[in-house]
This record gives structure tokens, sequence and C-alpha cells, in this order.
């Protein structure tokens, strides 16, 4: 993003917070981050900033009864909670990523029933593949980028003026009209941001001291609000990359808007998508495609697991520990603790009545959390593979996939061809989505198998982390021809594809090793010993038997 | 935002209003699920609709118990006869998706056990919910064990709470309204069976749609008073034909004839259990209250049957024909094209 957008962005955000919400920053924070934030700062006065990171309590943001201010005093002390403290100022995430689904939630939820004095949403976001919850990402009107940016990217803009114009600014049907047509174009899934493009757009004209929005305006508003959430391509942009630009309508588009005719509700359109093609780098949806289907696949990222000791399964006895962000409170184990120090604290204040339990008394439950399976399907999508037995393996993983759901087991897809390994499906439980990629499953190219089992142990890992229990089920015919190093070369290939299958013995990752080759048991056989893992040959096996077999592997995994 | 958005100005999804309308005219159709995109309105619907409710009168208890009908009231209530009565508008309570089972079963106050060291009652999410509408964003993503109770509460009307030494039941008659994002993750089938209703709400499409919601919705932001002023005439309406419609609601005839077509339906799309036709007929019965009609016809069937069954289906996973498109053919298999 160009540094005078992210200015611009800023001075929007000064100018109407409470529509447009806020702004995420995605990449590693720096000076460039920070004077944005000063910027905001200086033109909303009075306002206070508030951190909020990723860890925070579920109790400390809505508030609740703060246990040990309560029993020091005698007498019932509450916690507002930071949520409700910071009403009208600024939320800064810091690492939004990282924060729970659960917790997004509730900050959302805030935002929602904010009085007019708004909320101030800044996400923050680590850089690297992973997003803010998509809750919140709504919620706020723009992205910005901050790889390229230097320290002064702000600029001091006085937004007073533009503040108070801002409740009779006139936005055109037209004009409108043209940002609705663009976000549809754009893929754009949601309303929202549609709405918070016609408040950029207004909060534009504001900022120029103009009582009407101009069709600039709406250029600015359509790049910076739209333009960031393109889900796909704007439709034409094929068609005009392929042939020379369309023939002028009778009167071109660059002079209809000062000219006699005024442009279309159409031609609005067109001309707001040509300003958000031409800020959008080349690649770059993709990538963005990318990263919101991965987000959307993970809810309640690490926060949820890391804490389920806590929350849920099956009790496994009491600890000390505070009653606080869902630890349950193991009443009789607290009093029993409590009790033998009865006579003591009573002599130490005897002013007090009833029971002297202190902080230290404190015992919580605990639970043995469930583990969900996550069935990572590695699928050779070679030409080798794909000319023989890609149709009997896609038929094999549908099977698998219908048992998943049944079981509520996850599943991932990892495809392996060309020159390297490609997550096409992270872990979800959707059937929908699995079903997709694996129709969409590409196929052609070379074996790199190495490439394919160490993307499977990176996964499985993630998985683990995750609180899960990953088992890879993998569908070659073992003729490994890439190497490690993305170069042919058969002999080389297999040495690094069986060190890599090593690597995966020691991470102690179930494993399932289905073998397409036609002609008896070839290179696989090896691998799957060196894996530690089952072993499978197709030739004997139907998609049924396979079903079965992975689904016994399942059981003793779980 | 003190001002909420009327009901009657919601620009589309007319699938999702109507089935919000029905639950309100009765409430035993048991729930709604409405699975689709983000940023579709459906929390704004569910929070309209409240809002377009007449209020209703309640006791001082913290279950604001119907001091019309000493049945559905907690025990402290049913106790006294002079009750202090106020007047509140329906709740509509949000569930968070981090929310934990003593926040909406309600647990032991803690501040109570440790400053006076009493046990007593803190009442959670249901008892807030009590006579009014739950309403679950995500509800996919919500653990398993907290949708499984919540069903429970939702079709029993009561919320008993064994733990902690407590042992409580309170009247918990919330009408459970659960969205979310099937792309995300899905339900158990088996719980999505025990929602009455369910819609599939969908992003408009087309380019003039977009315009009237954003026109709408921007309207609204600018001016609340004033837009809902506009609004007001229609609100009245809505709210005259819901009312009406609960008073006819069990003057409606649903014909035998009908009730066959029904189970024919039922068992033409082999949905399990019964919970799909007393459904349908629930649902075409308020449907009929709702038209002023007296009687419930084929036409009442043939709408409701999507929303009705669609969640019911045996469903092979890996099947791509969309639930809607199989009922709409066993529709005009049973009814007739």
């Amino acid at each position: 993003m160009a540094e005078g957008d992210a200015a611009l962005a800023m001075a929007l955000l000064a100018v109407d917070p409470a529509r447009l919400g806020g702004v995420t920053f995605r990449g590693r924070g720096g000076p460039a981050r920070d004077s944005l934030i000063e910027f905001l700062g200086k033109a909303l006065p009075g306002q206070r900033l508030f951190r909020l990171p990723p860890h925070i309590g579920e109790d400390r943001l809505s508030g609740s009864l703060d246990v040990a201010a309560t029993l020091r005093s005698g007498r019932p002390v509450h916690d507002r909670g930071l949520l409700a403290e910071a009403a009208g100022g600024l939320l800064l995430l810091t690492s939004a990523e990282r924060l729970s689904s659960g917790k997004a939630a509730l900050i959302a939820a805030a935002i929602d029933t904010a009085t007019d004095s708004g909320l101030l949403l800044i996400c923050d976001e680590g850089g690297d593949d992973e997003n803010a919850p998509p809750a919140l990402a709504e919620r706020t009107a723009f992205r910005i980028d901050l790889d390229g940016l230097d320290g002064d990217a702000a600029v001091a803009i006085d937004v007073a003026p533009a503040r108070a114009l801002l409740a009779h600014v006139i936005l055109p049907d037209d004009i409108l009209e043209g940002l609705c047509r663009t976000a549809l174009a754009l893929g754009v899934g949601s309303l929202r941001p549609a709405l918070m493009a016609a408040a950029a757009a207004r909060a534009s004209a504001a900022l120029d001291q103009r009582p009407l929005v101009t069709l600039e305006d709406a250029q600015t508003a359509a790049r910076l609000v739209l333009g960031p959430r393109a889900r796909h391509a704007p439709a034409t942009e094929e068609a005009e990359a392929n042939e020379p630009p369309p023939p002028p309508p009778p009167s071109s588009s660059d002079d209809s808007s000062d000219t006699d005719r005024p442009p279309t509700d159409q031609e609005i359109g067109e001309m707001l998508l040509a300003a958000v093609r031409a800020s959008l780098p080349p690649g770059l949806l993709a990538a963005l495609e990318a990263g919101l289907r991965q987000q959307a696949a993970k809810p309640g990222a690490g926060g949820l697991a890391a804490k389920a000791g806590l929350k849920r399964g099956r009790p496994l006895g009491t600890r000390p520990g505070q009653p606080r962000n869902g630890a349950r409170l193991a009443l009789i184990d607290t009093l029993r603790a409590a009790a033998p120090w009865q006579p003591v604290r009573r002599r130490a204040r005897p002013e007090r009545e009833g029971l002297h339990i202190a902080g230290t008394d404190f015992r919580i439950r605990r639970f043995k959390p469930r583990h969900e399976t996550t069935a990572i399907f590695v699928v050779d999508a070679s030409r080798s593979a794909a000319m023989r037995r890609m149709a009997e393996a896609k038929g094999a993983v549908e099977l698998l996939l219908a048992d998943c759901y049944v079981r509520r087991d996850r599943t991932a897809l990892i495809a392996f061809r060309g020159s390297g390994a490609e997550l096409l499906l992270p872990p979800t439980r959707s059937l929908q989505r699995a079903r997709k990629s694996l129709a969409d499953l590409p196929g052609g190219g070379g074996t790199p198998l190495c490439a394919g089992i160490e993307q499977a142990i990176a996964v499985a890992d993630q998985v683990r982390r995750a609180g899960g229990i990953p088992l890879a089920v993998f569908l070659t015919d073992g003729k490994a021809n890439i190497t490690r190093a993305g170069t042919p070369g058969r002999a080389e290939a297999l040495a690094d594809a069986e060190a890599a299958a090593r690597a995966l013995r020691i991470t102690g990752l179930r494993a399932l090793m289905i073998d397409l080759a036609e002609s008896g048991p070839g290179p696989c056989r090896r691998l799957a010993e060196a894996m530690g893992a089952s072993y499978l040959p197709l030739p004997y096996a139907d998609a049924a038997r396979i079903s079965q077999s992975v689904a016994a592997a399942m059981k003793s995994g779980a | 935002m003190s001002a909420r958005y009327p009901f009657s100005a919601i620009a589309g999804q007319e699938e999702l209003k109507q089935a919000l309308l029905l639950t309100a005219v009765d409430p035993l159709i048991g729930g709604l699920l409405a699975f689709g995109d983000r940023g579709t309105g459906k929390s704004t619907a569910v929070r309209a609709l409240a809002a377009l409710l007449p209020e209703i009168r309640a006791t001082s208890c913290p279950y604001h118990c119907d001091p019309d009908s000493p049945a559905a009231q907690c025990p402290v209530c049913r106790a006294t006869t002079t009750h202090k009565i106020r007047k509140i508008p329906i709740p509509v309570v949000d569930l968070p998706l981090g929310a934990t089972e003593d926040r909406v079963l309600g647990a032991l106050n803690l501040e109570r056990a440790l400053s006076h060291g009493e046990k007593h009652f803190e009442p959670g999410l249901l008892a807030q919910a009590n006579r009014g509408y739950l309403y679950v964003d995500e509800v996919n993503l919500l653990e398993d064990h907290i949708v499984d109770l919540l069903l429970d509460v939702a079709a029993s009307g009561e919320n008993v709470v064994e733990r902690e030494g407590l042992s409580i039941r309170h009247p918990a008659r919330i009408v459970l309204v659960g969205s979310g994002n099937p792309e995300e993750g899905e339900l158990r089938p088996q719980l999505l069976d025990r929602f009455g209703l369910s819609v599939e709400v969908r992003t408009p499409s087309q380019v003039a749609d977009w315009v009237e919601i954003v026109k709408r919705r921007d309207a609204f932001e600018r001016d609340p008073e004033g837009f809902s002023a506009q609004w007001e005439k229609a609100e009245d309406q809505t709210r005259r034909r819901i009312l009406k419609a609960r008073r006819a609601l069990h003057a409606v005839v649903v014909p035998d004839a009908i009730l066959a077509r029904a189970a024919e339906l039922c068992i033409n799309l082999k949905t399990d259990g019964l919970r799909g036709q007393l459904t349908l007929m629930r649902a075409a019965r308020a449907r009929a209250a709702f038209a002023g009609d007296r009687q419930v016809t084929e036409a009442h069937l043939r709408e409701l049957a999507a929303p009705a069954l669609r969640h019911r289906l045996r469903r092979n996973p890996l099947d791509e024909t969309g639930s809607t498109a199989r009922i709409s053919r066993a529709v005009a298999e049973v009814l007739g094209a």
C-alpha cells in the first residue's frame, strides 16, 4: 500500500471513527505503525489507548468478581472489564491473529453495542500467513500492509472541520450504486464493507471540505475499503488483459465525468473497479484468498485449546489456582483447604464474620480434554500417479472423508506434484470444502515425495500444538524423482524421501502408506518401514478396504 | 446503538424474516437455524423482531416470570400471590462463543458465598433469556456440550442446575436462534434436527438489492429517530398482525387430509423421527394464522416444507444435490407441481 494511502486511511478514520470501525495492520510493527497510531491519538483527542494482548483473560475483557480483592476487603469487589472501561476509546489488539474466536466474539459484540461514542479497533497482525479473527477484521474498514512503509507515513491533518461537515455531506445515489456494484464485482461476500465504503466516501468528501461526494471520493473508498477485501479478481480483468482495451463508449470514460453527460451507474462501477485494480499488485488476490481460506478454517486457534484442560472433558481432580477465565471453582476442595486455618484466621481478624477464606485456598477443577483426530491426506498428484490410479485414490479419499464426517474428525489435504508440496486444505471439519479441494486437485508433473512428507510433518506439528492427534495417510506410487532441493534425479530423490520418512518416524506421527504402484511392492514398502507406517498396497485394496484400514488406524490412535 | 433498526425496513431475506415471524406467532415451533454468509443481517433481524414485539408483563424475579400463567413461574413467584409487576421488552440475549457452562446455566454466586458464606444461585444467560430469544452467532463453532445443553433447555422450557451443591430449576422458555457459516464447520446432524426451522441466508447477488440495503442502513445510521419514525406505521401493522395471529392460532384447523400430505412428504424425504412432521404442521398453522386463514392448506405446506425439513434430511455427505432441491422435488411429487 502506498504511503499516502495509509495516511489517508488514518485521516478518514479520524473523521468518522464510529462508522469506519478501525484498521487492521498487517506486518511487523515498527515506526510506521507507531506514527500512524500516534496520528490517530492526536486526531481524536481525549481518547485513551487500551492495549489488549491476545492472552488477555475473558474475565478481564467482560468483567467479573475480583476474587482476591473481595477476600481482602470482605465485601464484593467487581472488575468492570476492559471493554466497558474502553468505551469510546481506542482498542489496540496486538498480535490479533493469536486471539481466540471466543474473545474475538466478545470484542465484536462490544463494538456492535457501543454507544455513539464508538469503540475504535486497531488489529495488529504479525505478518506471515496468519490473520486476525474474521469477526474483527470484518469490522475494521481499512487494512494496511506495513511492509514498505517507513517511519513518517502519517502527516498531520486537522480533521476537526471535516468532522463538523460530515453530517451534511450528501452521497448521490449513482455513486452509492457504483460502490455496491464494485463490491459485488470483487466478490466481497458481505454487506458491511459496502456500508463502510459509503462511509469512507463521505469522510473523504468531508476531509476535502466538499458537501457532495464525487467520483474521486468513491474511488478512494473503493481502493482503501473494498480493494483489500477482494476475493476474486473482477471478471472483466482477463478480458482486458487479453484483448486491446475495448472501444471507448461514445464519450470516453476520461472526460465523461466533467462533460455534458454524467456517467451512468454502470460506468461509475467500472471506474471504481479500475481504481481498485490499479492498487492491487499482481498475485495479491491469490495470496489473499489463500489467507482468507486459512483463517476461516481455524476455529479458536491456540487460545481455546491451550485452556481446554481447565474447561471441558473428563474430570481429572483439582489443583490450586484462581477461579477465573472459565476455570471452575471446586468448592468442597476449597473449603477443605481453608478449614484447618479457621481458628488462626479468626484470631487474626475477629471482627469478620463467616468463613475466612484466602486466595491460597482456592482449588479449581481440571479436566482431561477430548482430543480430536485430524487425518492429513498426502496425495501424490504427479504424472506417474495421476495417469494410473488417481481416480481410485480420489475415491478412497472420498470414502474416508465420509467416515471423518461421521466421526467428527478433521481433515487436511496436502498434494505434491511438480517441484513441491502444497497444503490444499488446512485442517477443517467442513466436508464441503474438503470435497471441493479434492475435486479440484490438479495432476501432472514430477514426484517430489520428500516435500510431501516434510509438509505432512509440519502440518502434523501444527495439529499437535492445537491439542489434536494427527494421522497421516499417504497415497503415492513412491516413484520419487524430485529431490529435496527441487531438482530432478531419481536416486537422490528417493534417498531424500527416505530421510524424510525417518524424520517422520522420530516425530512419532502415526502414518498409513497406501501404495498406488501397479507392479508389486515398490519403494513405498521401504518408505513405510522407514516411517513406521502401516502399509497397504492398492492393487489388493478397493476404496472400501482403504477406508476400513484408516478407520482402524484412527481408532487405535484416538 | 440506542435505536434499533426497524424490522420492516430490512430489505430482502424474505425467508429469514418469515421464519422469525412464525416463531413469534408460535414459539413452540422451536427455534431457528440461519446458515449463511457473514454480514447479511441475521442478528439485525433477530434484534429488530424482538424490538417490534410488544412489551411483556413480568414479575420482578431474575427470570421475569409471566404473572398471568402460574404454571410457567419460578418457585419463588409461585409461592407469592402479590407480584410487583413491571413491563419489559422481550429479552434478546447474545450467547458469546467463549461462554462457559457456568455462564449459560448459572452457577454458585461466588460473591455471596465468599463474603457472607451463603449458598446463592447466580442466574445465567438462560435465565436472562426466559420468555425471549437466545441468539447464538456461529453456533457451529460452539462447543458441542454447550449446544447440547441449550437444545435440551429449549425443548423442555426449564433449566435444571445440579452442581456445586445447588439444586435449582427455573423456567427457561426460550426461542433459540442459531446462525453460522457452514464453510467454517458443520453442526452435528443430531443437533440440526432439534432446531425447528432452518433457513439459508445468502448475500444478495443483485446490485439493486445491495443498493437498497446500503441506502436504508445509511439513512438509519445518519438519523435513527427519523428513519424509525418513517417505518413506524409498517412496524405497527406487523405487530398487530402478529398479535392477531397469536389469538387466532388455536382456532386454525389442520384437516386430516393435510396431515396425511405432510406425512407423505416426510416419508418421501425419509426424514428421521416425527419432529419434522410436527414442526411442519405447527409452522404451517402459524403461517395460516398469520395470513388470516382459518384452515391450513396445501399452499402453506408447500411454502414451509423447505424451512421445516431441509435440515432433517438424511444426508449422504458427498451428495452434492442441495437439500432445498431435494425438497422441491419431493413437494412436486407429493403435492403436484
